[in-house]
């Protein structure tokens, strides 16, 4: 796919000194479904400001369709947002908001008309038109400014916080939606959220934010999967964070904690023979039971939690170290019922979903670095 | 004692104070002029009486009618410069000024005047505008006058331009109120949707701020209309406002009836004014939320 959008080393800082953007170079796909995710004050926003004309760079430039458009104002660009408080005007119908972008470009009013309606007829608010939007609930308000932003067929539409403003229910909703008119529209998306569940759902490519960088780009799954880093790991899903003292053994890495060891398939960078360092498991990669292909270990369970589907266990691997286990209940429980409290039990897990990295980094995340 | 009661007693507690200060001072004057209106005078005082003389003397008499129109005319004016000047300063204030404290710091700059004296304000101008006035030693100063012009003091130039600058405040007030309360997401959406600066500005920020003008105009223009110190201090001998004739009828030529017969008509201008008003502002009302 070509590339619709470059920024190239954008950087932007604030009054009183604030780096908000720090030296960020990214190339967007046409197409794609791109999200900025990251804790509040990572400079996802102020990038996607910068990518609708609301904010200039201080330094760096930025060239859509191979035009630079860096210091363009919000009306020059081909881009479109919709806004995270939906910006609906107040004193203007519902068709009158959606028909805005099309009679500044001085489209004729019977054309005007004719795309409205069908943008009314996407966004499912047909009997609308006339409405004013404090008329309409949280989702109708939404749906109109997606239309509305995307009324004049933007080469890019930016989404910021789309969802905050929803209740749970609606959110879930609008997320399977909006997926469906990315993937029929075929315009390209560019999404800010800190929600990491909906980043994943959504997006083709996720980029984690942190301070004002990018932390890593890559497919929800190969960040879920792969994460570059603790703060990575960390804002997106669940991990135990396990201490682990770690050895090199011929190709491969050993790390101990407790009484358990672990093979590890990966790691990039030196390793110190002995060195300290922070292991992460995702808790549902880790089976119930012994495995020939991956790292057995065993610990006394200390708590059960029951959910229905699925239940996690506590487990004390040695030396007071909790790790936690999500076992989804993919069939129905024999007679023996689940582990009680007090029991000893066996697991496994895959060398390759064990991520190990430096133990002051996640000590950082795990102290609130990471995710909201 | 009843919930009720007690509710009905808290009721009138409350309120007792404020109704008898509004009834004493408010409602008795105006009944008292309205029906001093309806008497008849009688050298050299007047008689209780019922009939509608004094307003067709206003309707007759052609003086009293141009000096009603040149009151209306001399407010609309001021409105008219008072907005000229307020809207920029406002939106100037509410949109540009970046520093909070620089916005503070000149809105009461812009407020502060109020505190003084109205009298002293008038009389400013006085100082500026006249013969000896700032006005006329720069303009000789530079050059494009030989000798001080009289002509800046005492007309209706000098009234409009002294009460402009007295109520502008009152104008830039509801209408920085108005914008203050405008999203900026509104404004950054309009030039989203392609609109650059000045069609934002006719397309959403104007409209969004009409309640904000319309209380604007009211207040100024009420406040011009019954002005009666700037005809006094700088507007000259022909340039009479209606307060001042009111005055005149009260005083010097002891007419109270037609007097109150004045008082009457102004009252209902301003009253038609204030209705015509809350009619547009609530015909555009938004929830701005």
């Amino acid at each position: 796919m070509a590339d619709i959008l470059k920024l190239d080393h954008v950087t932007k800082t604030f009054r009183g000194g604030v780096v908000a953007v720090d030296d960020i170079s990214l190339d967007i796909r046409e197409g794609e479904f791109l999200t900025m995710l990251g804790p509040s004050g990572c400079g996802k926003t102020t990038t996607l400001r910068m990518i609708g004309g609301f904010e200039y760079p201080d330094s760096g430039s930025i060239m859509l369709d191979g035009k630079d458009v860096t210091d363009a104002p919000p009306y020059h660009r081909p881009v479109n947002m919709m806004f995270q408080d939906f910006a609906l005007f107040p004193h203007m119908s519902v068709a009158a908001n959606i028909g805005y972008g099309l009679k500044i470009a001085g489209m004729p009013r019977a054309q005007i008309d004719e795309r409205v309606k069908e943008m009314l007829g996407m966004i499912e608010l047909p009997q609308m038109a006339e409405r004013l939007p404090t008329q309409l609930s949280n989702g109708q308000r939404q749906r109109v400014a997606l239309a509305r932003a995307l009324v004049r067929h933007p080469r890019i539409l930016l989404l910021d916080e789309p969802m905050s403003a929803l209740d749970a229910k609606l959110k879930e909703a609008m997320q399977v939606e909006l997926k469906h008119i990315h993937a029929r529209i075929g315009i390209t998306f560019i999404m800010v959220t800190h929600d990491q569940t909906e980043a994943m759902i959504m997006s083709d490519r996720i980029i984690v934010m942190r301070s004002g960088r990018i932390e890593q780009i890559g497919s929800p799954t190969e960040l879920y999967d792969r994460p570059a880093s603790a703060y990575v790991a960390d804002f997106l899903g669940t991990s135990n964070m396990v201490p682990v003292t770690v050895t090199r053994s011929g190709d491969h890495v050993v790390a101990r904690a407790g009484q358990a060891s672990f093979r590890i398939a990966r790691h990039a960078g030196a390793l110190a023979d002995g060195a300290a360092m922070t292991m992460f498991i995702r808790p549902e990669k880790i089976r119930l039971g012994a495995s020939d292909e991956g790292n057995t270990f065993s610990g006394d369970v200390r708590e059960v939690f029951f959910s229905g589907n699925a239940v996690r266990i506590d487990l004390d691997i040695g030396a007071g170290q909790i790790v936690m286990v999500h076992h989804q209940l993919d069939t129905a429980l024999g007679d023996a019922g689940l582990p009680a409290a007090g029991d000893t039990v066996t697991c496994s897990v895959k060398p390759e979903t064990i991520s190990l990295f430096d133990s002051a980094e996640a000590a950082a995340v795990a102290a609130g670095g990471g995710a909201a | 004692m009843n919930h009720a009661r007690r509710r009905k007693l808290g009721f009138w507690m409350l309120f007792s104070a404020p109704m008898l200060w509004w009834i004493t001072v408010l409602l008795v004057p105006y009944l008292i002029m309205l029906s001093i209106s309806f008497y008849s005078r009688q050298f050299p005082f007047h008689v209780p009486d019922f009939q509608f003389g004094n307003y067709l003397i206003l309707l007759e008499d052609s003086q009293y009618w141009t000096v009603l129109l040149r009151s209306v005319k001399v407010s609309v004016l001021v409105s008219l410069l008072a907005f000229g000047m307020g809207y920029p300063l406002a939106y100037f204030l509410a949109f540009k000024v970046q520093s909070e404290r620089l916005r503070l710091f000149l809105y009461v700059a812009t407020i502060v005047p109020l505190w003084v004296s109205y009298l002293l304000r008038a009389y400013t101008w006085k100082t500026i505008l006249g013969s000896e006035g700032i006005l006329n030693s720069f303009l000789m100063w530079i050059g494009i006058l030989d000798e001080p012009s009289t002509l800046f003091l005492y007309n209706e130039f000098a009234m409009v331009v002294t009460m402009a600058y007295i109520f502008t405040p009152f104008m830039v007030m509801p209408i920085y109120a108005s914008l203050e309360k405008i999203p900026r997401s509104l404004i950054e959406a309009s030039k989203d949707l392609g609109s650059a600066r000045f069609g934002t500005f006719w397309r959403i920020t104007l409209p969004l701020t009409m309640p904000g003008v319309l209380a604007g105009f009211t207040f100024t223009f009420g406040l011009s209309v019954g002005d009666f110190v700037s005809p006094l201090l700088v507007g000259g001998p022909y340039s009479n406002m209606i307060s001042n004739v009111i005055a005149t009828q009260f005083g010097m030529a002891m007419n109270w009836p037609l007097g109150a017969a004045l008082g009457v008509v102004m009252l209902f201008i301003v009253l038609g004014v204030i209705t015509a008003s809350d009619k547009l502002e609530r015909a555009g009302r938004l929830n701005l939320g």
